[in-house]
């Protein structure tokens, strides 16, 4: 197989604070009076080493191969440096260090819809999108059919987009880049459009183009379920450094056990508290099922919710409740797992510990949700409430174990079928 | 698979200007220019008559201030032509070099999702303003019929001096756009850079009001050449812009060659800091 993509140490730095993204001329040419100066001062800062505090490595000595052919994932949390290494790839930033060679034609997909302009009709932004990624006029014109048909807009291709549903608008973009015939294809975060029915379409293409056409593609995505269905390979980045690159099972599952750094000072040191402050929580995180942290949870996987708590000295609390609720991000309340529902008798607390609560089969769909804990002794006598006391996230799986890419509204439930039919 | 291999890597001082790469661009420049036409007077009541509206009602006023009221000389020339002769190339080059320079901040979401010769962006800009340009021609045209005034053979020069006025546009143009993308001093240099020119350039009274000795040097702005030449080449003035068009030229290519090298000296930045 011959190389596709090759990186080898790619470094970008970029500065933060301290100067400002874009100055005026009054400030260039007050630095230029200062350079001297500061020249002096940067070689005293580098002796001391405290050289860099305001510059930042968005990726730092990335180096990797690509082979002609694959689909290869790019994950990572947010700030990781996954975006910067498109922009690198595509030529839209140059690296501040280091060296990456592409061979083939590429084309890129950073965003859906770049160029559109509002005024002009979805025919026009057609052409003008397919030239501004890289297509030429015949390919368009060849492909004009297609792309209307693939985005579903027939009938309003002589409509000025900005009279569009923004689902029109997503998918007319869409189409017109998943049209595009690159040998190599950069993707991100962008199969995340339009209705379900449409996202699958997309999905459906990428791996269309990556199986029948043989085309090289890199695809950025938090969206783990489509990582696992389309790639082959995938490149696991932390903090602008490369710490994964593997088969994509194995590098989804260290994305999830990586820890955050967690402040457990937070938690403590919270005054919205109510309750006689006998036991006070320092912490609550996701684990998974052996107890492990974990920075999210897969929907459909074995999860535990740990509650790290700290008694006074010389208190003693007999039947203790723990009881949480957890909210999605616009307060809705989702449920409420409380050890006094379920029965469990918790032996007597003296001293600090974890209350693990399991939660077989995570029925959460992806996103962001926040959690209200509390203790309580003796039925209802509050020992600590904290409300929004963490904040837990939740990457798409596949919970039905079935790879379908279906979107679910709130939650997944266990379910079968069975059909019997008359006589 | 191709033999086609992009390296990426920290460029190094002067890079090449790439004009190569633009070529292979050269239909997404065509795009460009024709969004801007479509789109400039679009959700307008007067459309695209504004192109014809603004050098026209500038002539107007110019007449009656500078022509009846200031008695200023017009080369024998009825001044209401005489004026409008010069502003409409000066429109064009005014509206080339306030669109060039604004066009990279303008399209700052572009330049940081598509990767494409940046250049392309105050190229197309100022040639979207041609379409203008020949509408106020065509005005142009009907008030030398309307003055029973005939063109000269030298009318065939004048591709050449709308070249030279495009070349002197898109060379400030380029040094505003670069400029425009680190110091955003530039949105308000402009207009006020365009409004001095215009003083500079002789619009509103003919350059013969110059010493002989002086012309050449006054000449150093490119648009004195463009516009004598356009009086001379239309209306049949007696100052031969020989002496003229050379000065010009020679500055506004310069100014060109230099903006093609600032502009892609600092194109690698553009994406992190526009």
């Amino acid at each position: 197989m011959s190389i596709a993509i090759q990186c080898d140490s790619l470094c970008k730095q970029y500065r933060i604070g301290g100067q400002a993204p874009y100055q005026t001329i009054r400030e260039s040419i007050v630095n230029s009076f200062t350079a001297p100066f500061r020249f002096t001062n940067d070689l005293i800062r580098k002796a001391r080493g405290t050289d860099g505090q305001n510059r930042f490595w968005a990726l730092k000595d990335v180096s990797f191969e690509v082979e002609a052919g694959d689909v290869v994932g790019v994950i990572g949390r947010n700030g990781a440096g996954k975006s910067t290494l498109l922009k690198l790839l595509t030529g839209i930033t140059e690296p501040t260090a280091g060296h990456a060679s592409i061979h083939g034609r590429v084309a890129s997909l950073l965003e859906v819809g770049t160029g559109f302009h509002p005024e002009l009709s979805g025919r026009e932004n057609v052409y003008l999108n397919g030239a501004i990624l890289g297509m030429k006029r015949h390919e368009i014109v060849k492909k004009f059919d297609d792309i209307v048909q693939f985005a579903e807009v027939e009938d309003f291709v002589d409509t000025a987009v900005k009279h569009y549903s923004s689902g029109m608008y997503l998918r007319l973009a869409f189409a017109v880049a998943a049209h595009l015939e690159p040998e190599i294809l950069l993707v991100d975060e962008v199969l995340a459009v339009g209705d379900v029915g449409f996202q699958k379409k997309c999905m459906d293409k990428v791996s269309q183009l990556s199986r029948n056409a043989g085309r090289t593609i890199l695809l950025v995505s938090h969206n783990m379920g489509a990582i696992s269905t389309l790639c082959n390979r995938t490149i696991l980045l932390e903090q602008g450094g490369l710490i994964g690159n593997g088969p994509t099972q194995e590098m989804i599952s260290q994305y999830m056990s990586v820890t955050e750094d967690r402040t457990n000072q937070t938690l403590a040191e919270r005054t919205d508290r109510r309750g006689d402050g006998r036991l006070q929580f320092t912490d609550a995180f996701f684990c998974n099922s052996e107890g492990q942290p974990i920075a999210a949870a897969l929907s459909g996987d074995d999860v535990q919710i740990a509650l790290r708590f700290q008694v006074q000295d010389n208190v003693e609390l007999r039947s203790p409740l723990f009881k949480f609720f957890l909210r999605d991000t616009y307060g809705n309340m989702l449920f409420i797992c409380s050890s006094k529902l379920t029965g469990d008798q918790l032996s007597t607390i003296t001293k600090g510990g974890i209350a693990y609560c399991s939660i077989p089969r995570l029925p959460l769909v992806e996103g962001e949700y926040f959690l209200e804990i509390n203790c309580a002794v003796d039925g209802y006598h509050y020992v600590d409430d904290i409300t929004d006391a963490a904040k837990i996230t939740v990457v798409r799986g596949d919970y039905f174990g079935t790879q379908s890419q279906y979107k679910h509204p709130y939650m997944y439930i266990d379910h079968k079928w069975s059909v019997v039919q008359d006589r | 698979m191709s033999t086609f291999v992009r390296h990426i890597r920290p460029s190094k001082g002067w890079s090449t200007l790439k004009l190569r790469e633009l070529w292979e661009y050269r239909e997404l420049v065509l795009f460009l220019i024709w969004r801007d036409i479509k789109v400039r007077y679009k959700q307008t009541i007067l459309g695209a008559s504004w192109a014809i509206i603004q050098p026209f009602l500038t002539m107007v006023v110019f007449s009656l201030f500078f022509g009846k009221l200031g008695k200023m000389p017009s080369d024998n020339l009825p001044y209401p032509i005489f004026a409008y002769a010069a502003l409409v190339p000066w429109t064009f080059f005014a509206n080339g070099l306030a669109f060039s320079s604004q066009s990279m901040v303008a399209s700052a979401n572009l330049v940081k999702k598509v990767y494409f010769p940046r250049i392309s962006i105050p190229i197309s800009s100022v040639l979207s303003g041609a379409v203008d340009f020949g509408l106020a021609f065509s005005v142009l045209l009907g008030m030398m019929a309307y003055y029973g005034l005939a063109p000269t053979v030298h009318v065939l020069w004048l591709p050449l001096l709308l070249l030279l006025a495009l070349t002197a546009a898109l060379g400030v143009g380029l040094w505003m756009a670069a400029l425009n993308v680190l110091y955003r001093d530039v949105r308000y240099i402009v207009p006020f850079l365009v409004q001095l020119w215009m003083f500079a350039t002789p619009i509103v009274y003919p350059s013969n009001l110059l010493p002989k000795f002086w012309r050449p040097f006054y000449a150093l702005n490119p648009m004195v050449g463009v516009i004598e030449g356009f009086r001379w080449a239309l209306l049949g003035t007696e100052t031969a812009p020989g002496m003229m068009i050379l000065p010009s030229s020679l500055v506004a290519i310069t100014m060109l060659v230099s903006g093609v090298i600032y502009f892609r000296r600092m194109e690698r930045h553009f994406a992190d800091v526009v």
